[in-house]
């Protein structure tokens, strides 16, 4: 278990270095920084008093040394559009898209869950056939779309719910509902399909055998062991969670990490678009590798 | 002595088993395509249609502004006429040529990282498998991290560095999806390699890139249409996303995504510039999963129920 950890960690943070290093290349590729952030009436000097600042004057190799340890510290660097501090920028926004994201994670799951019990027990009936549709739905539906459809609905037409930004808690309903609609069918479909399964294995005909109610050979016997899958696929609902939350707080201008992004990108921000993707690779990475730990306590036939 | 005949065949082209060639391939493929779902088929056409005869099609210039004509609902709506069968933008252009031109871009982008993505995931999970050791788990291990990785993330920075366009478009989106295939080959190549017929081939001296092309891949080739299909909608969702958030490919040239962002902020006085937009790519991507799960539960009843 020891030495499982430890190559699981030491991978991880392989995998980080080599995020932060397409990351770094991707800023070359984008550009001299120095053009865009030297006036128009700067002489050749200034540009290399400028770059001399900057340590572009540096091999590439030690820029990108100089780079990730900076980054270690907590220093990112300078957004290119209004000169804040980049770390600082995301710090702000970070627990806003907390405040509607772990919300959303845990309804869905639940719910999820709950939806994938109903859908396996009840198989082939309606109320299987219901859930699977709200499952392709939330599966082929764009995300922004239903956002914008959400706000026409109960902003403009029904006048409940308030359009966009932050504030009430009114203002929390429409983005965790949207978010919770898409990572639900993962969830979903997940908790039926390993549900079915098990419902097959010879242990549940046993315990039907032996004459124990049908609610306690669901509950006490096939769901449990239908948890693991669930949390194997944590990492996967998280990369899908972020992705759908960039696309919901541009619609409904909530001020997280998502819009940041966003803005960064329309203002071709490259610091700032780098920092968030390197937190975002952080937070993923841990995550999966936190499931993968886990998942070997949870489940004891799995050994390392 | 009169010897059993075989008459049990589990497939429905059975009595058509016994003659092999031409005549029972097309018989199979007349069955079998006489059970494809018609509506998903069908709406998957017409977009094609749209996107193939977008000139011919369309009833105005997308591009073509006509301010008197501004905000115009659609026919169904009071108000709306004939001439705007999906109503009018804010700058009159018309919202149904609009989204025949948008099927245009959406359709040949996805089509293009279509094409990228599944063949080099293909090459990379048959090449990964065949060098073996350090390079094939370092190369697993990619593919694992991109894609638990958030697609969108990836794509907004590629739309920083290189530019808006559709090169950047197909590029990022194909570094996102590659790596589906590429599991996907490397886990039946695994159960494949352990076969006699493969062991059989390498026996007699076959060359690995023949192996590869002539005895592994036609086994593949089931499994990697069937996630072709299943990734279509993912890419056709990608790249809407893409265009909403203003990083797919650049105005004038419309695209579905960038349509539901024209009409965001006019939600609402003139609902429907967003409304048909979205529903297009909503229907598109619900047929092509129909379509992708109903092929899969054909082609591999194993997996059916998942």
């Amino acid at each position: 278990m020891g030495r499982f950890l430890l190559t699981r960690v030491i991978q991880s943070i392989v995998t980080i270095l080599v995020i932060s290093m397409v990351v770094f290349l991707m800023a070359r590729a984008s550009g001299d920084p120095v053009v865009l952030l030297a006036s128009d009436k700067a002489t050749a000097q200034d540009i290399a008093l400028l770059k001399q600042q900057l340590g572009l004057d540096q091999p590439v190799p030690i820029q990108y040394w100089v780079f990730i340890t900076n980054a270690v510290r907590g220093n990112l660097g300078k957004s290119l559009a209004d000169r804040g501090d980049v770390a600082q920028l995301i710090g702000e926004r970070l627990p806003n898209s907390a405040a509607i994201g772990i919300p959303a994670l845990f309804l869905s799951t639940v719910l999820g869950m709950a939806m994938g019990v109903a859908a396996a027990v009840k198989r082939d009936t309606w109320i299987d056939k219901s859930m699977r549709v709200v499952a392709v739905l939330g599966q082929s539906m764009p995300a922004f779309w239903v956002s914008i459809m959400a706000i026409f609905v109960f902003s403009v037409l029904l006048r409940i719910l308030p359009t966009s930004g932050m504030g009430s808690p009114d203002h929390y309903i429409l983005p965790i509902a949207v978010l919770t609609f898409f990572a639900l069918p993962m969830r979903m479909r997940l908790m039926r399909s390993s549900l079915l399964e098990i419902l097959n294995t010879e242990y549940v005909k046993q315990a039907r055998a032996k004459g124990l109610s049908e609610t306690a050979v669901v509950w006490r016997h096939a769901v449990r062991n239908a948890l693991s899958p669930q949390l194997t696929s944590f990492g996967l609902t998280l990369a899908f969670a972020i992705t759908g939350a960039v696309l919901v707080e541009t619609v409904f201008s909530w001020p997280g990490l998502g819009l940041l992004a966003y803005q960064a990108m329309l203002a071709r921000d490259y610091p700032l678009i780098q920092g968030t993707v390197l937190l975002v690779a952080v937070l993923t990475i841990g995550a999966n590798l936190l499931v993968d730990v886990l998942y070997a306590y949870v489940d004891p036939r799995i050994t390392y | 002595m009169v010897y059993p005949v075989a008459t049990h065949y589990p497939v429905s082209g059975a009595r058509f088993a016994a003659q092999s060639g031409l005549k029972y391939r097309l018989a199979r493929a007349w069955t079998v395509s006489r059970k494809i779902p018609i509506l998903p088929t069908a709406i998957i056409g017409l977009f094609v249609l749209f996107a193939l005869f977008a000139p011919q099609l369309s009833p105005y210039d997308p591009t073509q502004i006509a301010l008197p004509q501004k905000l115009k609902p659609p026919i169904f709506v009071e108000g709306g006429s004939l001439a705007h069968l999906l109503g009018t933008d804010n700058l009159g252009r018309d919202v149904l040529s609009r989204l025949i031109w948008g099927s245009r871009v959406s359709l040949s982008v996805t089509g293009a990282v279509v094409v990228v993505s599944s063949l080099v995931g293909l090459l990379i999970g048959l090449a990964s498998g065949y060098i073996g050791g350090r390079t094939d788990s370092v190369l697993m291990r990619v593919a694992d991290g991109s894609i638990a990785f958030p697609a969108v993330l990836i794509a907004l920075l590629f739309a920083v560095s290189l530019g808006p366009g559709v090169t950047t478009v197909i590029l990022a989106l194909s570094v996102l999806s590659w790596a589906n295939y590429a599991r996907i080959v490397l886990g039946q190549r695994l159960h494949l390699r352990q076969l006699e017929f493969i062991v059989g081939a390498r026996v007699i001296g076959c060359s690995p890139a023949r192996v590869m092309a002539m005895h592994l891949f036609p086994n593949l080739l089931d499994i990697w249409v069937v996630m072709i299909t299943l990734q279509v909608g993912l890419i056709v969702l990608s790249e809407a996303a893409l265009g909403f958030l203003g990083a797919g490919v650049p105005p004038p040239t419309p695209s579905w995504g960038s349509l539901v962002s024209d009409g965001r902020n006019l939600i609402d006085t003139a609902w429907w510039i967003s409304f048909f937009p979205g529903l297009a790519i909503g229907l598109l991507v619900l047929s092509v999963n129909y379509l992708g799960d109903w092929l899969r539960d054909r082609m591999d009843p194993r997996l059916r129920h998942r």
